[in-house]
């Protein structure tokens, strides 16, 4: 399923104020659109279509400014996260001691591919860029928690403590 | 408190020592948690919190309890380290509650280092990581607690910064500037000095100019710009308004990876630990020189560590970078007058200004000098962050400092500046770190990446990575990158797959030509050079691939069998 096929996100009341507030904050200043979309995602989980109109009405600016800014950076997602995000360091210490095999057996494991989330929404699965702690690699990071020297061969029984 | 004159400064510095000093009676040691990102992670706040328990228990009030960034040694994290009246330092390493326990009975409780813990102390194995080093820019990690700019200013911290403002001379500061011969330690190794040059003869039209500070550390296997920031984050600071003075910049921007949310939340207090102390503002230092400045958070592409890139970013746009010239120092942001720096270039500015040019270029060689931070990692016993002189061979880095190859493997190569570097095999280690001398050889010094690699890594494999990285980051807008990029990541992933054939190695070598010569940016520029260095040094790779049809699963099982045998 392609990020346009997604179905048309509602936002609640309550999340349309709090989009509201993080909009009125920025705007007038210059370069603010980053920094609004940052704050909007980690309010939302996302950036649905509907935000990203809004924004760009708000802001009295292209919709396809907008779009263009979140299809381009990788920390931005029009995709919901599921309930633990689990990313996978891919620097190059992580690559040499494993960390293809650890995408690959979450991969199997979850059924999903990176960039994608469980239809349960309760997991889902990103590649992550060097995280710079590469003297403890490789790495994986479930939500917040930094999990170092990851076996490959053990890495679902990290997963595996997320169930619920 | 607003700090006005040396006066106020010295005050700040004698109440921190005074109260950090271990006399032996009323305080009789001082105990450091070493919480960088790598120490959490492994562990740091559960030990810091066994060592709080710990402290309670001795029912008494003779010990300092203190936090601090990491000391570098990444491999054998979490770390404490304890200082005595004698001014000893004993660091504690792969920490758990029970060795806590065993550290305050021992050398707490009795007074005796607890030597069955194998802690880093002087004329040991382990020190010898440290032995070999040479610590400028580093030289307060593990020491003072980046949370707390009493603890920099004690160290000497904004003395440089006063210096400045008292000798009142701009051009002056960059000629001390040119004469260290400090060059950019992004990547490109670009004179600072006639950076800043540059940037304070531009002209803007309504005086405007900025100062910014690029922290977008993207290159994998890289965390020195990381580890700056999360332990010593106001010796950056301090450097970027020595810079602002010299240019005549009002307004600075810090860009920093999302991916480091500690480096991010170290600087947001350092900023306004300064703020608090009239550091930055208005009026700095009682001087009439005002400067704020802000942090500017990326939001994941690499190619914003490209200075035209990172601009757009600040601008709220997609970061694709621009032709140049002209250059960001004479049209930057918003088209005003910019200088752009690296991390480590900014934190090496108020040690050149307080002790000299002279003090600085006595390390290095002919054209490069002074000291430069390498992120050494991979099949390195002594994983870490590591200063060295310039001039020293990469040999003494991965053998001395590094500790050899671990598991007693055979050393394959050492990958140097990321995306952009290459790969340099076994007879090339006796090169120095030059920049020219490392580009002759086949790669760069780059940011610091160094990525060393044992025989069991296959060469074409470590292309691939790198051009898969590559091609997933390119921006997109220049056709040799965007496409070429691609049609090189396939013949490289056939190739891995056992597919391979004849004429591939050429194809790759035509195509590398062509990406390299008609890409716009730097990004592109240096994109083919993972492919390169690795068919100039390690061709056989590639043909034995080609020549078997093997994967690299099959072909690298096989060769491994058969050593066994």
């Amino acid at each position: 399923m392609g990020v346009l096929d997604l179905p048309e996100y509602e936002l609640t009341e309550e999340e349309n104020i709090k989009v509201n507030k993080i909009i009125s904050k920025y705007k007038g200043e210059k370069g603010v659109l980053i920094p609004i979309l940052q704050n909007v995602q980690e309010t939302l989980g996302f950036l649905p279509l509907t935000v990203q109109r809004k924004v760009a009405a708000d802001l009295g600016i292209p919709e396809k400014d907008v779009y263009g800014v979140v299809t381009f950076y990788s920390f931005f997602t029009m995709i919901p996260k599921g309930k633990y995000n689990i990313r996978v360091c891919m620097g190059t210490a992580c690559f040499v001691k494993g960390a293809k095999r650890i995408v690959e057996n979450i991969s199997n494991e979850l059924g999903i591919t990176p960039g994608q989330t469980t239809p349960d929404r309760n997991y889902s699965l990103q590649i992550n860029r060097c995280l710079g702690a590469c003297g403890i690699a490789p790495v994986i990071v479930i939500d917040d928690i930094v999990y170092q020297k990851v076996d490959p061969d053990k890495v679902i029984d990290i997963i595996n403590n997320y169930s619920e | 408190m607003t700090i006005r004159s040396k006066g106020d400064l010295e005050k700040i510095k004698l109440r921190n020592i005074s109260d950090n000093k271990i006399d032996g009676k009323n305080k009789r040691y001082k105990i450091t948690v070493h919480m960088g990102t790598c120490g959490i992670a492994s562990g740091a706040r559960e030990i810091e919190k066994a060592v709080k328990q710990n402290i309670k228990e001795t029912k008494s009030d003779d010990i300092i309890y203190a936090t601090s960034g990491c000391v570098g040694f990444c491999a054998l994290e979490p770390m404490l380290t304890i200082n005595d009246s004698e001014g000893n330092l004993i660091t504690y390493h792969s920490l758990d509650s029970k060795k806590v326990r065993v550290i305050f009975e021992k050398n707490i409780g009795a007074g005796k280092i607890a030597k069955e813990l194998n802690p880093i102390i002087k004329n040991t194995k382990l020190s010898e990581f440290y032995d070999f080093q040479e610590s400028r820019v580093l030289r307060n990690r593990g020491k003072i607690n980046p949370f707390k700019i009493e603890d920099y200013i004690a160290n000497d911290g904004y003395k440089a910064l006063l210096k400045v403002l008292n000798m009142n001379d701009p051009d002056r500061i960059i000629d001390i500037v040119k004469e260290s011969g400090l060059r950019g330690r992004g990547g490109a190794g670009f004179p600072t000095g006639r950076k800043w040059e540059f940037c304070r003869k531009a002209k803007s039209s309504d005086g405007i100019k900025y100062v910014i500070c690029n922290g977008d550390e993207g290159d994998p296997g890289a965390f020195m710009d990381r580890n700056l920031l999360e332990s010593d984050p106001n010796s950056v600071l301090e450097g970027i308004i020595i810079a602002a003075i010299a240019v005549g910049a009002c307004k600075g921007y810090i860009y920093v990876r999302a991916e480091y949310p500690l480096a991010i939340e170290t600087l947001k207090n350092a900023i306004k630990e300064a703020k608090e102390y009239g550091l930055i503002g208005r009026n700095i230092l009682g001087s009439n020189f005002n400067f704020d400045i802000e942090i500017y958070q990326g939001a994941g592409a690499f190619v914003c560590g490209e200075e035209t890139a990172l601009l757009r970013s600040i601008e709220g746009k997609r970061g694709m970078p621009r032709p140049r010239p002209p250059f960001p120092a004479n049209s930057g942001l918003y088209a005003k007058p910019t200088l752009i720096n690296n991390v480590e270039t900014y934190a090496n500015i108020p040690q050149i200004i307080l002790k000299g040019a002279k003090w600085y270029n006595q390390l290095g060689t002919e054209g490069s000098k002074g000291t430069k931070i390498f992120a050494l990692t991979g099949a390195v016993n002594n994983v870490g962050l590591v200063e060295v002189p310039m001039g020293i061979p990469l040999r003494d880095i991965i053998e001395k400092v590094g500790g050899g190859i671990k598991g007693g493997k055979k050393f394959k190569a050492v990958q140097l500046g990321g995306p952009s570097g290459g790969c340099l095999p076994e007879k090339l280690l006796d090169v120095p770190l030059d920049y020219e001398r490392v580009k002759e050889a086949g790669a760069i010094i780059g940011s610091g990446g160094m990525i060393v690699l044992d025989e069991d890594q296959c060469m074409v494999d470590i292309a691939r990575f790198f051009m898969d990285f590559i091609q997933d980051e390119s921006c997109g807008q220049c056709t040799p990158c965007r496409i070429g990029t691609k049609r090189m990541l396939e013949i490289l992933t056939r190739i891995t797959e056992g597919e391979g054939e004849e004429g591939d190695i050429e194809k790759l070598e035509e195509m590398a030509y062509m990406i390299k010569e008609a890409s716009l940016c730097g990004l592109g520029k240096t994109a083919p050079n993972p492919v390169l260095s690795t068919i100039r040094y390690f061709r056989n790779e590639y043909e034995e691939h080609i020549e078997t049809k093997k994967s690299c699963k099959k072909l690298h099982k096989k060769a491994k069998k058969k050593k066994v045998e």
